[in-house]
């Protein structure tokens, strides 16, 4: 899905210099006037409380099962079980107190699986685009391979060889992800490397890693924050998805994928083990992309101006 | 022109080697094998396991097993089926067509939908409609689509009754397939309703996999235009007097396609992606759910012979993509 | 692509496009494509159901709706009086189907059945490898290459199969699916054009349907085989439309887009129940779900562990969360509508702290363990995670441990056989030809130690029992040894017995004469729709 969500492609965004600390306050003003990126922000934040929070503001814990109330709707919806808000399902367990710990996964998929596709993607983009030649010859065309593949279907057959599992199922969304961030890191060295203060620092005797890493790097962040952000969404749709499928966590982590999942054979019952799980992962990737879109026009000089 | 493609081509090769290794190692890696899978809860004898084994060559040498794979495929043969015992490449021509005649409806409905809707928000930028197209499509394109067809299923099937659940068409009607298409093929039939009947089915998959390319062209229609007018030759047609819609239609709207033709072509590998979700949903006999089912099943050479096939569209998608880029942009046909 | 497009095209002009309003269709939502359609090569119902029962017949049927025998090609029989010789009195003018793709030019004969076996039996028939990796793993799985001798043509009316030694089953094996009868004639044809993979593709025999064309994923049409032995069948034509989806085939059912579909949601059969369109019939399945101990394990080696755990599982809640009620708690291994159950053993009592008790007196009371949940759903085990979870809680109950693990299906089915498995593995089986050795002696016999016998159990006294019952072919004497076997395998305890589960079949109300079948399969012969 990752083709999908990335508006530009995978050409790589115009964006301009990061913002150093004078910039930061410029930025922040920028990101400040979208209202859709603050409020974003806002629920994103409320998002990362309850999962940390969750065992204190969870009524029930996510695994216990209440024999006697199985598959009860919402209380505002017929139920007549108050203290399962938003129901149960069908072994008997409150949906809103999984839905509280679900978060937790979705958002440790997303920074995990971000991380490892940054921190790898930005490694072979650098050295690809560092040292050139055949390296970059090869790991070029092999990113190009993953890429000339659907990344669900890739992440599918990945997470099928390690074995169905949430921990298989991050692995292969971050392989899936990365190419995106090496295209994008060796581009931007490219076209740094050709530029002054890169010429300069070299002729002063700098050695190529420190080269690479503090003296590009840090030049060419920007589009790679924002494809982050963007692969932080992706990761958790991406994960739903396997779950979905039936080869992403297993029952019974409360994933909110694998409760769709498993609520599927629900549908015509009981409609609340289907709506809320999915309505879960719309809403924190809805603020996780709004996030996005305020960043990408913070830092993006040209679209600022137009 | 020619050159172009040749040389296009010619960088394609080594992909196209790269992507038969990575599935012919793919396949050696999933644990499980598909004869044990045949038999279910029956034990098979360890005897005739290992004869069967030999009889589908799996016990010779990897590279071996490699070569006579890779001289299968120069000659067109891309293995048969495991379980179904089926040509991969029958099976692939057969289904192709259904997940061919889905992407492109909801291409169809991604593009009158969300090229307009992109417009109208650049034109009236920081309007309400602006914001409200905006919202809509950042909503669309944050939807998880096995939710959001579950969702449809439910509403417009389920309550309303509207729609079919599944399926291409309804079996009342029967004819071969001619071009694979079932809409065409449903008017070639002559047999009244079934036009009707195919449409009614297409809808909602459509709509579903359409969703997020909707949203990525709305999104990406609108940047391009804004960028456009604020180009100078845009103000300088304003200025001149000429009316708004001639200024927003053909002069700014024709530059403004450039990024966005890419964009649509960007999107073919996620439509494939995609649809492995909507036809698992949909129970749409295309190429998706195929792969899904066969990696279920283990059926190695389905696995291996699909994921070539897969490739070798998207690349030649990119490739044509490429090429409509050249042609609609000359700066880059001269550079 | 081509052959087949012109095939069907062909098809569809020679019915004479016969498919709009006059014509009875009967449109049944099948739950997957078929494997293929030679009923030899594979072990899925839904292969069954596509071609067994529709293309053919065999030597003798189940009688609708049941596990008896009744003569099916072969009009009669004769067994000699050690049990080892059958003779097989043919059925005679029996016509095979004519199709575009085949026209007959003599009846059914002794030649068909000998091909049909043979093919499966002999390793160096020229059928027996027509395919790529060709497995004949039912005729393989009932043990038939060491158990028949030989298959002989007497005359063209008469077929005799000399066994190496008697079995009881042998006759119900000659109903199952596999045993079903091929042409000749066709196989020649096919052979001659060198085209030998139609077979498996373009089934053909004397069945009640003829097979006319298979869109993969989408649908089977098949037609009624106007002359059909046992006459023309009420319907005209008989379509399969696949839909793997159980809550979408609810869905277009519903809608009226298709008339019969099989396994429902169990969360739907209330609401296709209250539907006034629909009628859902309901039948005790003729298989059993259940929880093998690793005996060779310990402390599972230790039977009050296995009693105690036993006793811990809340098998009412399984059926409640898993099945939604539609299934019975299992106390033999064996289903209660199968003859020989045996009636008088009382089930292991749900009792928690009994269950403490001896695990403590065993020396496990802090006993941690491996649940090993199938990734699929079965016929009897609907959710096997959702039931493994279950009983994770009712283990922790009792202060077991115990951590669920699932491998991908062919693994799993291969690793649970080991002997030195690590855990107790969920699995179930469902009857093949209704017999119970099909059950006792094949899942249980020490001879299926390190295959199907998952618990790895062997008692002597329990396989004497039932090798003893295989050879005897006095119907009461053999009830009363498998009746004795089931008390012995109660007391010993390999299994923890789960459930036998309700097979549910909605259909509209305008069907009629659909038998449910307890082996499982799905018949069409003798059903009509009213208009």
């Amino acid at each position: 899905m990752a083709d999908g969500h990335d508006p530009n492609g995978s050409v790589a965004p115009a964006v301009g210099e990061v913002p150093r600390r004078a910039g930061l306050v410029e930025f922040w003003f920028y990101f400040g006037e979208s209202r859709g990126a603050v409020a974003g922000l806002v629920v994103f934040g409320l998002l990362v409380a309850i999962a940390i929070l969750a065992p204190l503001i969870a009524p029930f814990p996510p695994s216990e099962q209440f024999r006697d109330a199985l598959l009860v709707p919402p209380p505002w919806a017929g139920g007549d079980r108050p203290e399962f808000f938003l129901g149960t399902d069908p072994v008997g367990r409150d949906i809103l107190s999984r839905l509280i710990f679900g978060a937790r996964f979705s958002l440790f998929i997303g920074t995990v699986v971000v991380v490892v596709a940054l921190v790898g993607g930005i490694t072979i983009g650098l050295i690809a685009g560092y040292v050139g030649g055949w390296v970059e010859a090869i790991i070029m065309r092999l990113m190009d391979i993953l890429l000339a593949l659907p990344s669900l279907l890739l992440a599918l057959v990945l997470v099928t060889i390690l074995g169905p599992g949430l921990e298989n199922a991050m692995i292969a969304i971050a392989i899936v992800l990365q190419p995106h961030f090496v295209r994008l890191t060796r581009a931007a060295v490219i076209t740094e490397r050709r530029k002054d203060y890169v010429t300069a620092t070299r002729l002063i005797g700098a050695g190529p890693l420190r080269l690479m890493l503090i003296t590009i790097l840090p030049n060419c962040m920007a589009p790679l924050i924002v494809q982050a952000t963007l692969s932080f969404s992706n990761a958790i749709l991406d994960a739903a998805a396997l779950g979905f499928l039936g080869m992403g966590a297993q029952p019974p982590t409360p994933e909110w994928g694998t409760m769709l999942a498993e609520a599927r054979e629900f549908i015509l019952r009981a409609w609340w083990v289907v709506t809320f799980p999915g309505l879960a992962i719309l809403i924190t990737v809805l603020a996780i992309n709004l996030i996005g879109d305020g960043l990408r026009d913070a830092l993006d000089p040209k679209l600022r101006r137009s | 022109m020619v050159r172009l493609i040749l040389a296009r081509l010619a960088v394609l090769i080594p992909t196209f080697v790269g992507v038969t290794i990575i599935a012919f190692a793919f396949i050696r890696l999933l644990p499980g094998d598909p004869i044990q899978l045949l038999s279910g809860e029956r034990v098979m004898s360890p005897e005739r396991h290992a004869e069967v084994m030999h009889d589908l060559g799996y016990d010779r040498p990897l590279i071996v097993q490699y070569g006579s794979y890779l001289g299968g495929l120069v000659t067109g043969d891309f293995g048969s089926s495991v379980v179904t015992k089926r040509p991969v490449l029958q099976d692939f021509l057969t289904l192709f067509p259904a997940t061919l005649e889905l992407s492109l409806a909801a291409m169809l409905i991604a593009v009158t939908i969300g090229i307009p809707a992109g417009v109208l928000a650049a034109v009236k930028r920081g309007s309400i409609l602006d914001q409200a197209v905006m919202s809509v499509a950042l909503i669309g394109y944050s939807m998880p689509i096995f939710w959001w067809g579950l969702l449809l299923i439910i509403f417009f099937s389920g309550y309303l009754g509207w729609t079919p659940v599944s399926g291409r068409i309804s079996l009342v009607y029967f004819f071969p397939p001619v071009t694979g298409f079932m809409l065409i093929d449903s008017l070639l039939s002559g047999e009244k309703g079934a036009f009707a009947s195919a449409v009614s089915h297409l809808i909602l998959p459509a709509i579903v996999l359409g969703t997020i390319p909707l949203a990525v062209i709305a999104r990406q229609t609108r940047s391009a235009m804004l960028e456009v007018l604020g180009e100078d030759y845009v103000r300088t047609a304003r200025a001149k007097g000429l009316p708004p819609l001639l200024v927003v239609g053909v002069h700014a709207l024709r530059n403004a396609m450039v990024p966005v033709v890419t964009t649509i072509g960007l999107q073919a590998g996620y439509l494939l992606a995609g649809a492995i979700l909507t036809e698992t949903i949909f129970s749409w006999p295309g190429i998706g759910k195929w792969m899904v089912d066969s990696v279920f099943k283990r059926d190695y050479p389905v696995i291996q012979g699909g994921l070539v096939l897969i490739a070798i569209t998207i690349m030649m998608v990119n490739l044509l993509v490429d090429v409509l880029y050249g042609l609609i942009n000359p700066r880059i046909r001269h550079g | 692509m081509n052959k087949t497009a012109l095939l069907i095209g062909a098809a569809c002009l020679g019915l004479g496009l016969a498919t709009a309003a006059e014509a009875k269709n009967l449109i049944y939502c099948s739950e997957a494509s078929p494997e293929g359609f030679d009923p030899g090569l594979y072990t899925s119902g839904t292969t069954f159901d596509a071609a067994g029962r529709t293309v053919y017949n065999r030597l003798v049927e189940f009688k609708h709706g049941s596990t008896e025998i009744e003569p099916g090609l072969a009009a009669s029989w004769d067994v000699s009086d050690d049990g080892t010789e059958y003779t097989f009195h043919l059925r005679p003018d029996v016509k095979f189907q004519t199709t575009d793709f085949f026209t007959p030019t003599r009846t059914f004969t002794a030649d068909d059945v000998v091909f049909s076996f043979e093919r499966q039996l002999k390793a160096d028939n020229p059928w027996n490898k027509y395919v790529e990796g060709a497995a004949w793993e039912y005729s393989d799985g009932m043990g038939f290459p060491d158990l028949i001798k030989s298959v002989e043509k007497v005359d063209d009316l008469t077929v005799k199969f000399v066994l190496n030694r008697p079995e009881a089953p042998f006759l119900a094996d000659l109903g199952m699916d596999f045993a079903s009868i091929l042409s000749k004639e066709y196989a020649d044809q096919l052979k001659a054009a060198g085209t030998p993979e139609l077979m498996n593709q373009q089934p053909l025999g004397t069945g009640p349907f003829t097979f006319v064309a298979y869109q993969p994923d989408a649908q089977i049409r098949y037609t009624a085989h106007p002359d059909y032995w046992a006459g023309k069948q009420p319907i005209d034509n008989l379509i399969f439309a696949i839909t793997t989806d159980a809550s979408v085939r609810a869905q277009k059912l519903k809608a009226g887009e298709c008339h019969i579909m099989p396994y429902p949601n169990a969360a739907d059969v209330a609401s296709l129940k209250e539907d006034p369109n629909l009628q859902v019939l309901e039948q005790e399945g003729l298989n059993i779900a259940y929880l093998a101990y690793n005996t060779m394990q310990k402390p599972f080696d230790d039977v009050r562990v296995r009693k105690a755990l036993n006793m811990a599982i809340n098998k009412q809640a399984i059926v409640d969360a898993v099945f939604q009620g539609a299934a019975t708690p299992a106390i033999n291994p064996i289903p209660p509508t199968m003859w020989s159950y045996n009636k008088d053993i009382a089930d292991d009592s749900y009792d928690p702290e009994a269950a403490k008790k001896l695990l403590a007196d065993a020396g496990a009371a802090d006993l941690s363990m491996k649940i090993w949940a199938m990734p699929v759903s079965r016929p009897y085990m609907l959710n096997a995670r959702r039931a493994a979870e279950l009983m994770q809680a009712d283990f922790a109950a009792v202060g077991v441990t115990a951590e669920i693990v699932t491998y991908e299906w062919g693994e799993y089915l291969s690793r649970s056989k080991e002997t030195d498995r690590d855990g107790a593995v969920m699995l179930g089986w469902t009857g093949d030809n209704g017999d119970p050795d099909n059950f006792l002696d094949t899942l249980l016999g020490c001879d299926a130690v390190g295959g199907n016998n998952r618990a790895q159990w062997c008692n002597q006294e329990f396989d004497d029992l039932v090798s003893k019952a295989k050879v005897t072919s006095d119907q009461a004497e053999r009830t009363q040894l498998y009746e004795q076997a089931q008390v012995v395998f109660k007391r010993e305890a390999p299994w923890a017995t789960l459930d036998h589960s309700v097979q549910y079949m909605p259909m509209s109300k305008k069907v009629t004469g659909f038998h449910q079948d307890p082996l499982g399969v799905h018949r069409f012969d003798g059903v009509d729709i009213a208009e």
